[in-house]
């Protein structure tokens, strides 16, 4: 299964049209009864959050939020309760009106759609699962998979051959007659999934899903949601407080504080260079075997050639630049070497030493170090 | 000094019936046919007959144990020889059921969703649920005068207001959740509140159209007292001529009546949802 998920994080689902699906500029919501009194002194005086608690009474829930999802990217928004992110996805598909700023679905703004319109991009182009999962209860597996379809008015047949479809993507066939209560609260949210699935939405918005589940079905349904989704062609946002799981799932992450996205990056940029206190604070405890690659702890050639004079790059075993570390590791005790070779399309590139494999366990790249 | 609001009210009722004559009369025709209908639908067949189908019905809809239940109380009734006057009861109790559901329910979701709405119903409802029930009859008897319709009127203006708290209550119960899920998959406001909440508010829903049809009952049979005919009609009998065993037997059947009706309501609210 790791190796599985590797070989995902690796092909790094080639963005080849970089598409941008979502496009989030500038986003601000604030709550409070003098809302639109805030939002002007925001931008005529630049009062913190704090500032617009004291003197309006007014919580800000998303600051300055911008955001940019491709297709076929996992985007994943952590932070801890609080933190603005269900805000922020609520932003999206305009579950919540936007204070400020815009939100462009597929290049349309969202918030001058007219009631219909925003219903339709809804239907077609933006699915989204709920951490409660939200399934009716008087109704069937089948038919809680079927209902976005039966909202839109599709004859039950056609529905009921793309629920059957979705919930066989999600290992579900056999139970598409069963209710809910029936089910395992994993079993529940592959519903919740497959009922997204069904409307066969180019995004999919999932707030928090499988922060209740406990550890074990947590990981495997994280496995296969993003095997699902990169099979599929999908683009998800994906919300969750637990930076493992971002890590697990995200090609980039986007980290929120207060209402403010503090850093956004892959989980390589965000472990080796945190943007702050806060960050390198979240991403201490998390293991860099995986996630560092060879091109992050290298260092040059020649800073190599000064350091250890006398040997010979041609002696050296070879490594891609994206061997992580847990693979440089292998390849020093198992060769004996003290150093590896970092060769990408037949030049050398760089050197990974052990000095420089210690650093990139802890997080620290060489040049930083050196520096 | 004395306030007397009797003295600004009579001569409001006076004009409404000088001048809405026509209305109140329409309204009088309409609710008179209605009953007339139910009344002779329920005294068409022989009272066995109708026993035996209640009794059926009540099996499927409800279980044996009601069913039984049912037998026993519409026997009641019949063996004491106050069928007809039940079933006069019976379709007073549906009509005025029927339109107090009708303004009820749709004011209910509207209170449910408009604070405003529901800040301006909660005194209201306050004032119908406290003013003792004889004191409605007396408008109602001065602008449709004596008979059924007066007190369908008093009823419904009885059965409301629980039937209004607990729909409000009930679709306040809605699990957001649920109601986002339906914004978030593109459905209409109306796909909304059909299929996801009403289903959902069916409990609580249910449970405010048992205590409607109740409370009903209990206004109606107070109604006998301005004519309203039924088995309330019989406890009037019973009382002003000191009959104790007429007021006895009728009193009963208005328990056996009260007792059916709850159960059956209950019965089918507490039915399991399809089986697998």
């Amino acid at each position: 299964m790791a190796a599985r998920l590797l070989a995902n994080k690796n092909n790094r689902v080639d963005m080849e049209s970089n598409e941008v699906l979502i496009d989030c500029q500038s986003v601000w919501k604030v709550f409070g009864e003098r809302s639109a009194e805030a939002i002007r002194s925001i931008a005529e005086r630049g009062l913190t959050k704090r500032e617009i608690l004291k003197e309006y009474n007014c919580v800000v829930g998303v600051s300055d939020a911008t955001l940019q999802v491709l297709r076929g990217e996992i985007f994943c928004i952590m932070g801890l309760s609080g933190s603005g992110k269900s805000t922020l996805i609520r932003l999206l598909n305009r579950l919540i009106e936007p204070s400020l700023g815009k939100v462009l679905v597929k290049g349309r703004d969202i918030a001058t759609m007219d009631a219909a319109t925003l219903r339709e991009t809804r239907a077609r182009h933006i699915g989204m699962v709920f951490q409660s999962v939200a399934l009716l209860p008087q109704r069937t597996v089948l038919e809680n998979a079927a209902f976005g379809l039966e909202v839109q008015g599709v004859p039950r047949d056609e529905r009921n051959r793309a629920a059957e479809a979705a919930l066989a993507k999600v290992g579900l066939s056999d139970w598409k007659s069963r209710f809910p209560r029936e089910l395992s609260g994993g079993m529940q949210q592959r519903v919740g999934l497959a009922r997204a699935l069904t409307s066969d939405p180019e995004i999919i918005l999932m707030d928090e899903p499988f922060s209740a589940l406990d550890p074990l079905i947590r990981r495997q349904l994280q496995d296969e949601f993003r095997q699902l989704t990169k099979d599929l062609g999908k683009s998800a946002v994906f919300i969750t407080h637990d930076l493992d799981e971002a890590i697990r799932i995200g090609d980039r992450i986007a980290i929120m504080k207060d209402g403010v996205i503090i850093q956004e990056g892959t989980a390589e940029q965000i472990v080796m260079n945190p943007a702050d206190q806060y960050v390198a604070d979240f991403v201490a405890g998390i293991s860099r075997l995986h996630l560092v690659k060879a091109h992050s702890v290298m260092v040059p050639v020649d800073q190599w050639r000064r350091q250890s004079p006398g040997l010979s790059l041609d002696g050296l075993p070879h490594c891609s630049p994206e061997a992580d570390i847990d693979m440089l590791i292998g390849k020093i005790t198992g060769t004996g070497s003290d150093a590896i070779a970092i060769a990408d399309g037949g030049g050398i590139v760089g050197v990974v030493t052990t000095r420089s494999l210690l650093l990139g366990v802890r997080g620290e790249p060489e040049v930083r170090a050196a520096a | 000094m004395e306030f007397n609001p009797g003295a600004f009210l009579a001569p409001v009722i006076d004009w409404l019936n000088a001048n809405f004559h026509g209305v109140f009369a329409l309204i009088t025709r309409v609710i008179e046919a209605v009953l007339g209908g139910i009344e002779a639908a329920l005294l068409v067949l022989p009272a066995f007959a109708v026993i035996a189908i209640v009794v059926a019905a009540a099996f499927f809809a409800a279980g044996l144990r009601v069913a039984i239940l049912a037998a026993f109380c519409l026997g009641f009734c019949w063996l004491a020889g106050l069928w007809e006057a039940s079933m006069q009861t019976i379709a007073l109790v549906v009509v005025a059921v029927a339109i107090a559901v009708a303004i009820a329910f749709p004011l209910g979701i509207l209170a449910a969703r408009r604070r405003r709405v529901e800040a301006a119903l909660r005194p209201i409802l306050d004032v119908m649920q406290t003013v003792p029930p004889w004191v409605y009859l007396i408008p109602a008897v001065m602008i449709f005068s004596l008979g059924r319709v007066p007190a369908i009127i008093a009823t419904i203006v009885y059965g409301i207001p629980p039937m209004l708290r607990l729909t409000t209550l009930a679709f306040r119960g809605v699990p957001n959740d649920l109601k986002e899920l339906g914004q978030a998959i593109g459905a209409k406001p109306s796909t909304i509140l059909w299929k996801i909440e009403l289903p959902a508010a069916k409990p609580t829903l249910l449970v405010s159209l048992n205590q409607c049809i109740l409370l009903s009952l209990a206004m109606v049979v107070l109604a006998g007292l301005v004519g309203a005919g039924g088995l309330g009609a019989e406890v009037t009998r019973g009382l002003t001529r000191m009959e104790m065993g007429l007021g006895l037997r009728a009193g009963l059947a208005i328990v056996a009546v009260a007792i059916l009706v709850d159960r059956l309501t209950r019965g089918a609210l507490e039915r399991k949802p399809r089986a697998v």
